[in-house]
């Protein structure tokens, strides 16, 4: 079923619990719209028929004033409304939270089109493959302006930005084809950069992996560029005497030099990579050179895919040396902290 | 015929036009009494004629995007030409028509005469404020049709700073312009409603037309140089490379949305609250009964005033903004419902028992009613977190934001126009036309605009030149909707202008109504006032009914 052999559209198709759920809540809200306004329009309607200049109706009115009425129609409609904005809040803090075990494909979006790239290494230019019952969690970033991945089978979207990862998650829950877009005006093309989500079962999903080739797997990739742009000069293995260690990294709170720790997620990663004496880590000179403008955002995701492994899967024997102590509960997202960190001084070599 | 005693409405009787004192508009009639005048009443005709030579201007792009979208592939024009139309009909209908069309030509000409003042606090500064205002203006529409810029009116960065290859530099260079006509507007609104109030005139006898605009006059002092500032941060980016904006310079394109939206989102505000203002006039005068609730509606409008400064984050609910954050803005935009639902209500029960004529000014405060209510509702499902994740950049947005912007500020102006016009011209218009100009408008606005909400939810995205074909019955009949719209515009264009010459000599006050401006002569004399008013009544003065009445 291609969204091409519609004609004309009445519904949008959904292909997720959550989309539609989201129709749940816009139908209800839209009932008590309904409720509220039609009165007014009642009311307006009426009264301007009734008490038309010239008919002979009773105006008796004082100039006393119902102050409870006043503050009922106030009131009541604003608290019937918050219903509403709890329910919307509740499903928008589930779709910040993607399920741990949840399929990650990365996403590059650029004038005028979107890369994908399965946790395999296959990549898809605007289209989109995905099983039914497995969470998809899209990490992307953008090479050059804001762009914004919708997918309205799914009722979700979110901000694609340059120099920063955002997220988004889906859990497809039955097999089709959708659209999906760039819905942030980007310039030019905007409007080509769109295209089809193809929502399979995950028999079909593991079909079409073997059948669309790739060489190696998103982190096998970052593994070759990690030695290629000579990484492991400093950065070997569970060796911290020229570079911390990045086994097991990922995830986990790092010490600042200027105090106070970030996580060490993937816009951490990346922006260690372009711009190390941002932020200098504890412990260590800054010595690092910058890959600002160097490796190419595609890349930066590979050697983040890489980085991000656990260290059984990246072969690495020894556990890491803890260059963190600071308890998870204290540690903010290394988004909101960067902006905090001039107070660092970065140590030049 | 009507059983209420004209007298009773109006005791003054009209006074004959012999020996009465020259009018401002009769007074001198060379080009230099109009360009040189510091009379607030020929700066506000100075503005409405620039206002509306701007809207057509945008009106023109609007007619030619909805022409574009009757088909689906993009024929028409060219994905660049497409990007410059919303561009131009986004930045002249937002910056050069609607922020300044209630407040530089009715507020201008009102506020004085509605607190018994001659004039307002600084009229040399108005004169200016004028020319920064067509000056800007001038300058960026000429940059925008000659050249074409390609960012939206939004222009978001890095968009509009590293990858545009139109001429925004020049666009924004003018609207900063703009922006001190805003500043200089309020600063002399905020001035005059403070210290020229006639003797008796009491902050609560105040029409709420004068409420709303010292709201948006302080909306205009403390919002306007966020914008101004933020779109000299553009220019510099752009033109000097210093990275504020895009991250390969260092700086932070989410730092821009929430410079912009810390503006943009009051300048929503500066848009409806003097339209709310016109509507509290309209609503008594046609009803004859006293506005219900006074004070509630007016400390409504503070309330809008400032609880708008809070809400900016609601248009960026996707973009990666913190889940507290996104929390508290969702929160606090369906808090702005509260003050919007008091005066929708507080209207709709001035007209209870009232002494209704439908004449034209009455029609569009209707059609406003109605219109803004829908749109403010649809504002409360954008602000609802996981509809905003389905409905954020669509369609939908689109037309919440034509419900509030046309269906209210426009039918506000359109009716405030009308209503003031004997006032401000001293002719009448011809009633007929109006009443058919209104009903063209509002049945051409839900045409166009109603499908717009569908479209959003079927996931159309704006600003999308090339669009699936399953969306083209929709996209037709908004165009089609547009054609009835339009010629509801066009209408009053005509016999406004006709009546100029062949209108109906206005008497001082045709609707019956309260208020300072309605005691002056129609067109009012240059001082506004032969001997300064004193005020001893309440705002709404409109009779009581007793029995006696019905």
């Amino acid at each position: 079923m291609n969204p091409n052999d519609h004609p004309i559209a009445l519904w949008p198709a959904s292909a997720s619990a959550s989309a539609v759920e989201t129709d749940w809540l816009i139908l209800a809200f839209t009932v008590l719209t309904l409720l509220l306004v039609v009165p007014i329009f009642i009311g307006v309607t009426i009264f301007a028929i009734r008490y038309r200049d010239g008919n002979k109706v009773n105006r008796q009115h004082s100039d006393r004033r119902d102050r409870m009425l006043e503050l009922g129609w106030m009131l009541i409609p604003f608290t019937l409304t918050l219903f509403f904005f709890a329910w919307g809040a509740r499903m928008f803090m589930d779709h910040k939270n993607p399920p741990a075990n949840a399929t990650r494909i990365e996403a590059i979006g650029k004038q005028w089109m979107w890369k994908f790239q399965h946790p395999g290494g296959e990549a898809e230019i605007n289209d989109l493959h995905v099983p039914t019952g497995e969470p998809i969690l899209i990490n992307m970033i953008s090479q050059d302006v804001i762009h914004s991945l919708y997918i309205p089978a799914m009722r979700i979207q979110v901000e694609t930005l340059p120099g920063r990862y955002t997220q988004l998650w889906f859990q497809a829950d039955r097999p089709g084809t959708f659209r999906i877009y760039c819905s942030e005006f980007c310039g030019t093309d905007h409007s080509a950069m769109d295209g089809l989500l193809t929502v399979m079962t995950p028999a079909d999903y593991s079909d079409w992996l073997a059948h669309s080739g790739s060489s190696a797997s998103m982190a096998e990739a970052g593994k070759s560029l990690f030695s290629a742009y000579g990484c492991t000069g400093c950065h070997r293995g569970t060796d911290t005497d020229r570079a911390p260690t990045l086994a097991g990294l990922y995830g986990r709170p790092v010490r600042l030099a200027g105090g106070g720790t970030v996580a060490a997620d993937d816009s951490f990663l990346r922006d260690k990579i372009q711009n190390p004496g941002h932020n200098p880590i504890a412990g260590y000179p800054q010595v690092m050179p910058s890959f600002n403008g160097i490796i190419p955002e595609d890349e930066l995701t590979r050697l983040v895919a890489y980085i991000r492994q656990p260290p059984t899967t990246r072969k690495l024997s020894a556990l890491p040396t803890p260059l963190i102590e600071a308890p998870p509960s204290i540690v903010a997202p290394s988004s909101v902290l960067a902006q905090r960190s001039p107070l660092a001084e970065p140590s030049l070599p | 015929m009507s059983p209420l005693d004209i007298t009773l409405r109006d005791p003054e009787t009209p006074r004959s036009t012999l020996g009465r004192p020259p009018d401002y508009l009769h007074e001198a009639h060379t080009l230099r009494s109009w360009f040189f005048t510091t009379d607030h009443k020929r700066i506000a005709l100075l503005y409405l004629a620039t206002i509306t030579a701007f809207f057509v201007v945008g009106a023109i792009a609007a007619g030619l995007v909805r022409l574009s979208l009757i088909v689906p592939n993009g024929q028409i024009f060219t994905s660049d030409t497409y990007n410059k139309l919303f561009t131009v009909h986004g930045v002249v209908m937002v910056w050069f028509f609607l922020i300044p069309s209630i407040p530089a030509t009715f507020g201008n000409f009102l506020i004085p005469l509605m607190i018994g003042a001659k004039d307002l606090a600084f009229p040399r500064l108005n004169l200016l404020s004028w020319y920064v205002f067509i000056g800007g203006g001038l300058f960026t529409v000429a940059d925008l049709v000659i050249g074409g810029v390609d960012t939206g009116w939004t222009f978001y960065a890095p968009l509009s700073t590293t990858f545009s290859n139109t001429y925004v530099v020049p666009a924004l260079i003018g609207v900063i312009i703009v922006g001190f006509s805003s500043i200089l507007t309020g600063l002399n609104f905020v001035v005059t409603i403070h210290t020229m109030r006639a003797p008796g005139m009491t902050w609560f006898r105040m029409p709420i037309f004068v409420w709303t605009h010292y709201a948006v006059s302080l909306i205009f002092l403390l919002g306007t140089p966020v914008i101004t500032i933020t779109l000299i941060l553009l220019v510099m980016e752009r033109s000097f490379g210093i990275g504020v904006f895009d991250p390969r310079l260092g700086g932070d394109p989410v730092l821009f949305e929430h410079l912009f939206w810390f503006y943009s989102h009051p300048a929503v505000y500066i848009m409806v609250l003097p339209g709310m203002g016109v509507i509290s006039e309209i609503v008594p005068a046609f009803a004859q009964k006293r506005l219900f609730g006074y004070r509630f509606v007016a400390y409504a409008s503070l309330a809008l005033a400032s609880i708008t400064f809070f809400v900016w984050g609601h248009h960026m609910f996707v973009n990666g903004e913190s889940n507290l954050a996104a929390l508290v803005f969702s929160l606090l935009s369906f808090a702005v419902a509260v003050p919007s639902a008091v005066k929708v209500y507080n209207w709709t029960a001035t007209m209870y028992k009232g002494s209704i004529r439908l004449q034209t000014p009455m029609l569009y405060a209707m059609g406003y009613i109605g219109l803004f209510v829908l749109g403010g509702l649809t504002g409360l499902f954008l602000a609802t977190l996981s509809i905003n994740e389905h409905t954020h950049g669509t369609y939908f947005v689109v037309a919440h934001f034509h419900y509030i912007m046309v269906g209210g500020t426009m039918l506000a102006f359109l009716g405030g126009l009308h209503f003031w016009w004997p006032k401000f011209t001293g002719k009448m218009y011809p009633e007929a036309w109006g009443r058919v100009s209104a009903i063209f408008i509002f049945i051409g606005f839900n045409v166009t605009f109603f499908p717009q909400f569908l479209l959003g939810y079927l996931g159309m995205p704006r600003r999308y030149h090339d669009y699936p074909p399953e969306f083209q019955l929709l996209n037709i009949v908004s165009s089609a909707g547009a054609t009835i719209l339009a010629a509801g515009y066009i209408f009053p264009m005509i016999y406004l202008i006709w009546s100029l010459w062949f209108g109906r000599q206005a008497p001082s006050n045709p609707w019956q109504a309260k208020g300072l401006e309605w005691t002056t002569t129609s067109p009012p004399p240059t001082h506004n006032f032969e001997t300064p008013p004193t005020v001893d009544f309440a705002p709404y003065d409109y009779p009581l009914r007793t029995p006696a009445d019905v």
